[in-house]
């Protein structure tokens, strides 16, 4: 998979958010295969110093760290985010996530997009959560976005992909990666968002919270893999009527 | 002996006493923060680490400190 021009041998990405400990979300990963890991900028814990550091379970060495700006609800706090983000590593890839509504956390179209402009300015590399709206989608991508990333569902809410048909249309519609970000909530989710010719997912609960993580991770790396092969595989046309498998001369 | 007179901060949200001409290096190497891992933000400025030694910090001040977490 290739964004701003790296490459990147998954293409599964996942969030390191809500997971039991440290070395669950680790093992996790690993076993997920991701290359990518979405990671949140909050204050450091000045009373509790023995907390232990994501950096030291996580190698951002050896996997990229995508800085997210989840729980910014105006563009002036998710450019505030971002900048801290690239200031602590010189990250400039990073997720731009603008909500809206607390409650159904829909994306703020319009500050995301008043974002992407500014942050693209001043030279970031931006994968931008939105809404599965074909119109944004491509205003996205001429506001100078580096991949596209429509929901699925609402976050966390597992409903998997609601609306085929919109995805369809942006992939028909956009030259840039497309990853579907959020509300997926089992492997075959991830399968069909890759047949449907997305370049990626992006996964955080539907592994941390499964009852089995490590099981998840693994059956979302795969699922990610068998949608991508069946998607580049070109399907067979869907009809009406059945038509039979085997010869039917000679029968007896 | 001269006692040292105490400016107050707001360090993460929190309310902090701190003596007087103290340096932001100084307050975060107190804290014992790993300054490469970190951002740091005085009032809503994003520092430069390399100058770290030379700001000193002012009465009201407002420092932020943040760093990456496990998050979506």
């Amino acid at each position: 998979m290739l964004i701003a021009k790296k490459s990147f041998n998954s293409r599964l990405i996942v969030g390191t958010g809500k997971y039991k400990s440290m070395s669950e979300c680790a093992k996790a990963i690993k076993l997920s295969g991701a290359d990518i890991v979405t990671v949140a900028v909050r204050r450091v814990n000045i009373t509790d110093k023995k907390k232990p550091l994501l950096m030291d379970y996580i190698d951002p060495k050896k996997i990229t760290y995508l800085p997210n700006t989840a729980g910014c609800f105006n563009s002036k706090e998710a450019l505030r985010t971002l900048r801290l983000a690239r200031d602590i590593g010189g990250w400039k890839l990073v997720k731009l996530e603008v909500l809206g509504d607390k409650q159904n956390l829909f994306p703020e179209m319009i500050e995301t997009l008043k974002s992407t402009e500014i942050l693209a300015k001043e030279g970031f590399k931006v994968m931008v959560y939105c809404n599965d709206d074909p119109l944004m989608a491509k205003r996205l991508e001429n506001s100078g976005a580096s991949a596209i990333m429509p929901l699925a569902a609402p976050i966390g809410s597992g409903l998997g992909i609601l609306n085929k048909v919109n995805i369809k249309i942006i992939r028909s519609q956009i030259k840039l990666p497309l990853i579907i970000d959020a509300g997926l909530g089992q492997a075959s989710d991830a399968t069909i968002a890759m047949e449907l010719g997305c370049d990626g997912v992006l996964v955080n609960t539907a592994i941390a919270k499964a009852k089995k993580p490590f099981e998840m991770a693994l059956a979302f790396k795969n699922a990610v893999l068998a949608g991508r092969q069946s998607y580049l595989s070109g399907r067979i046309e869907k009809t009406l009527m059945g038509k039979p498998s085997s010869p039917t001369k000679g029968i007896i | 002996m001269k006692k040292i007179k105490k400016i107050k901060i707001k360090l993460n949200g929190k309310i902090k006493l701190i003596p007087e001409n103290s340096k932001i290096l100084t307050l975060l190497n107190d804290l014992n923060i790993p300054i490469k891992k970190v951002a740091i933000e005085l009032n809503q400025e994003i520092l430069d680490k390399k100058k770290l030694n030379k700001i000193k910090i002012k009465n009201k001040d407002r420092i932020e400190i943040v760093h990456f977490i496990g998050g979506g």
